[in-house]
């Protein structure tokens, strides 16, 4: 039987043509389409590890995006976004402890301390606790944010970051694009962009609960900065440094964002 | 005879078919997400209804120890989730096409009729056009879900630099549970869905891949002398 083009556009014959046509188009987009986005996905899910440096343990294309999504984001960093603070009722007698990675208990002795704040090559300051406890004093009870999920009010005190590099006249230093820290066994490290180290919330914290730093929680001196996640609060600093570069970052290397910014 | 009924614009179909796959990847890397702090339940006076999740769903799924894989998926496509979705929602409102979706005043009450049909107890179902009050309430509903999502997940994403938003969710923790509860209700949405595109039959399931559906006419009525046999029955008496 001969599929004939009738005059009348009513005619069965006609419109069952159009329905076999429509629907043949259609699906055959529609199926090219889901081979499409199959392959697609297939490609992103098998794409090879970024090479291992500053970052590490992401699918390069993923770690691209990470990087796009950090530079999109820091346009809406600002001072004047602080973090909410609460009264210190509020705050956890039992504060959350999570790792100890960089903490080793044995050898290492507090009163031995010393803080390292690396100026340039060869220009390094060395400072005991007693000389940071000299600076002016600040405390913050803020909702500390795990990168897990979970989230506890925590109050800590210590100095201001900013009112540090203006008293030990780390102007030029502060000009640089990251800071470093890590741990005295340089086992643990964090990277932090300027303007988040120098947000008027970071401190460098030598209590909690307004006694001094136990030594699961970093003692005699760690990070608190409320505009990242915890990941990037160091415990038991070491040695501070200043960069232009991306300084190594500890979770970065395992496949984390680098940036980590609330 | 046969005609061919247009039902569903190119934009509608593509925003639906498109969100399908980057749904689920939203929804897998957001599990990977959660299984770090995986410790949401329903209880009733201290009884444990539902734990979200035990332990077999997990390893089941392969989630365990993949949370930077989970944040580098999920802030990958949260992209492609939200423009989709807002392509989607200027469509509706340009095209008029919102009239058809957005719940009128009796749509609650005659979605409990539809209800009541779909499960046989009634036989009648009241009338509609493109939509019936079940549908619109329900795709009305998962528009608001998403645009939930994207506002909760700002909230947990971004808590001090969008701190306006996370308060408007109730804060940094009851915006997690929010966005997780969100996401269960995507589920339960698609649960539902697939059993009434099912039943709906394959007409209906075509034209949300070809656009149209086909529809029988009844032929236009011939010129009969007076007195003949009434050939058509007669559709002003229910009788």
């Amino acid at each position: 039987m001969e599929l004939k083009k009738s005059e009348n556009p009513d005619d069965e014959t006609t419109v069952n043509q159009k329905i076999r046509r429509r629907n043949f188009i259609s699906f055959a987009v529609f199926f090219a389409f889901a081979g499409v986005i199959y392959k697609g996905w297939n490609w992103l899910y098998h794409s090879p590890f970024e090479e291992k440096g500053v970052t590490g343990r992401a699918h390069l294309p993923l770690r691209r995006a990470l990087n796009k999504t950090e530079l999109f984001f820091r346009n809406f960093f600002s001072n004047n976004n602080l973090v909410k603070t609460y009264p210190k009722s509020m705050a956890a007698k039992k504060v959350r402890v999570n790792s100890h990675i960089g903490m080793d208990y044995h050898d290492f002795k507090p009163e031995d301390w010393k803080l390292s704040v690396v100026k340039s090559e060869g220009d390094m300051l060395s400072l005991t606790i007693d000389d940071i406890k000299t600076l002016p004093k600040t405390e913050i009870v803020f909702d500390f944010k795990c990168v897990e999920g979970w989230d506890q009010i925590q109050h800590w005190g210590g100095v201001k970051f900013t009112d540090f590099v203006k008293h030990y006249q780390l102007e030029e230093q502060a000009k640089m694009q990251y800071v470093g820290m890590k741990t005295p066994d340089s086992k643990y490290y964090v990277g932090l962009d300027m303007d988040s180290a120098m947000h008027p919330q970071t401190i460098l914290a030598y209590e909690m609960n307004g006694e001094p730093l136990m030594l699961v929680h970093g003692a005699p001196l760690r990070l608190i900065i409320p505009v990242k996640y915890g990941i990037k609060n160091l415990k038991r600093i070491g040695t501070i440094s200043f960069s232009n570069q991306r300084p190594g970052d500890f979770w970065a290397r395992l496949g984390y964002d680098y940036y980590s910014g609330l | 005879m046969k005609k061919i009924k247009e039902k569903h614009a190119f934009i509608m179909r593509w925003t639906h078919w498109v969100n399908f796959p980057i749904l689920a990847v939203m929804i897998w890397s957001g599990l990977l997400i959660y299984w770090a702090n995986g410790v949401y339940s329903i209880s009733v006076s201290g009884f444990t209804l539902i734990k979200f999740f035990p332990p077999w769903f997990y390893e089941f799924f392969h989630l365990g120890r993949r949370l930077a894989e989970g944040m580098a998926f999920h802030f990958l496509f949260m992209w492609f989730f939200t423009l989709n979705g807002v392509a989607y929602l200027l469509y509706t409102i340009v095209s008029g096409d919102w009239r058809e979706l957005v719940p009128k005043r009796n749509s609650f009450k005659e979605a409990w009729q539809v209800l009541l049909h779909d499960l046989h107890i009634r036989k009648s179902i009241p009338p509609q056009n493109k939509y019936n009050a079940a549908q619109r309430i329900a795709y009305t509903a998962i528009i608001a879900m998403g645009f939930g999502s994207v506002l909760t997940g700002l909230a947990i994403y971004k808590p001090v630099q969008f701190h306006w938003i996370t308060w408007i969710c109730g804060g940094y923790h009851f915006a997690r549970i929010l966005h997780f509860a969100l996401t269960v209700g995507y589920v339960f949405f698609f649960i539902i869905h697939i059993v009434q595109v099912m039943l709906a039959g394959w007409n209906n399931f075509r034209s949300v891949i070809s656009g149209f559906e086909v529809v029988t006419e009844k032929p236009d009525p011939v010129m009969e002398k007076s007195g003949e046999k009434d050939d058509y029955p007669d559709t002003n008496n229910i009788n």
